[in-house]
């Protein structure tokens, strides 16, 4: 199935990379296959996104439309065809 | 001499200040917001400045400068791979580099302090490094217990003459020296007590919050722990207290002359009870008998009250003779000495929090 992977502009101006990223996975993928690919076909911003272990970094975020992963299944949470994925800085700091 | 800049990390971002001909400092806009900047190193040989900077969403990545801090690079920001990552096969995730230090015998080699705690060498000037795989296989790592500021190696001390000697220090394990390489790791605490430990103490789980020493003399170092001063004149074998002549027992930073072995400066708080500067006013305390005796520089600081600290690499000296002190406090003021510490003058105000300062002369 198809999904899309979209990036903030703070990240993709780090690595010259674009806006939308089309992935092509499994049709049990879930959200951590799609990051796990995003890392293969843009290593410099996978790891930004996932720490050294596949964990997502503790100040990022990923919706899957209005739905933050943290609310559902985390990398777990299953993917639909056509899902578009935002990866977006969280809000935190002081 | 044909420059000097101090370069200030800070919980948010960098300065890099600059003295004036009036005795007076200017301090160029903030760097790298709002990212801390946790550690900052210069190479002896060149005036390079490396720089650990750690995006608070992306992670760590180390920034460099050749023009004493006026302009920076991030040499790895397009890279497949971050400059200091864990391998795979650990399982564990770089959460800060609280060290950076170029070794002063092998050109190239530069060594990075991390949390969780481990040791990082670099062979290529700081652009990648590796793990040292003998003291992340210590048998002692798995009972290695954090200290406030977590599990982190922030101390690197390589042997000035022989490279394959290097001793660290880890909050809150200890001291553990190699002489192989970074093959093999001896603990090297004994002497080394506190409150908080059995009596007697433990081979390792001391909280060291920094050693120095001088290239000169590298068998006499010099360690500030948490409840305690302390000198050991066979590099880290037995250690014996020198803080008697102290206002207070407990402090960060200490910083060695660089000119004078047995010179050495700390800046007391009290503990454990608030963790201010002793007396509410910051005063640097100088030795230059090795501990003997001590004297308050306070010449030119804030007649106070003061309550914010000086974390442990918010303190450095500089190359110079007559030389560079200086420090930088939690509420982000930072002062200098450009006389061995007798007097002061204020470099910068309202900064955010000093995590480290370090100063660069080429």
């Amino acid at each position: 199935m198809n999904v899309t992977v979209r990036l903030p502009a703070a990240l993709r101006d780090l690595v010259g990379a674009p806006a939308a990223v089309p992935l092509d996975l499994p049709a049990d993928a879930t959200v951590g296959d799609a990051l796990a690919a995003l890392d293969a076909a843009l290593p410099a911003i996978g790891r930004r996104v996932r720490d050294e272990t596949g964990a997502l970094r503790p100040h990022v975020n990923v919706f899957i439309g209005a739905d933050n992963i943290r609310d559902l299944a985390m990398l777990a949470t299953p993917l639909k065809a056509g899902a578009d994925l935002e990866v977006l800085p969280a809000l935190s700091g002081g | 001499m044909t420059g000097h800049a101090l370069v200030i990390g800070t919980r948010k971002g960098m300065v890099v200040a600059r003295p004036r001909d009036d005795g007076g400092w200017d301090a160029d806009p903030m760097l790298f917001s709002p990212s801390p900047v946790t550690a900052v190193a210069a190479d002896p040989r060149t005036g390079r400045l490396l720089a650990a900077v750690n995006n608070p969403f992306w992670g760590v990545s180390i920034a460099v400068s050749d023009d004493l801090g006026r302009t920076w690079s991030e040499p790895a920001r397009e890279a497949d791979t971050a400059p200091i990552a864990f391998p795979e096969r650990t399982g564990a995730a770089l959460r800060d580099v609280w060290q950076l230090r170029f070794s002063p015998t092998e050109p190239g080699v530069v060594y990075a302090g991390a949390e969780p705690a481990a040791l990082f060498r670099s062979e290529d000037g700081g652009m990648t490094f590796r793990l040292v795989e003998g003291l992340w296989n210590h048998p002692h790592r798995p009972s290695w217990k954090p200290g406030a500021g977590g599990l982190c190696l922030h101390t690197v001390l390589p042997d000035p003459a022989d490279p394959a000697t290097v001793t660290i220090a880890i909050s809150a394990a200890g001291v553990y020296r190699s002489t192989d390489g970074g093959t093999t790791w001896t603990p090297r605490n004994h002497g080394i007590t506190a409150k908080f430990l059995p009596d007697p103490p433990p081979e390792f789980g001391q909280c060291v919050h920094k050693v120095d020493m001088h290239p000169s003399r590298p068998e006499r170092m010099f360690l500030q722990h948490h409840g305690g001063v302390y000198r050991s004149d066979d590099a880290g074998g037995a250690w014996t207290r020198i803080d008697a002549g102290l206002p207070a027992d407990f402090g960060f930073p200490i910083v060695v002359h660089p000119h004078h072995p047995d010179t050495l400066y700390v800046l007391p708080l009290n503990a454990d009870v608030d963790r201010t500067p002793a007396g509410h006013r910051y005063q640097v305390q100088r030795s230059d008998d090795a501990g003997a005796t001590w004297r308050a520089l306070d010449k030119g600081l804030p007649e106070g009250p003061c309550y914010a600290s000086v974390l442990r690499d918010a303190m450095c000296a500089d190359t110079l003779d007559p030389a560079g002190i200086y420090f930088g406090t939690r509420d982000g003021w930072v002062y200098a000495s450009r006389d061995d510490g007798e007097t002061w003058t204020e470099v910068a105000r309202h900064l955010p929090d000093v995590l480290c300062v370090r100063a660069v002369t080429r």
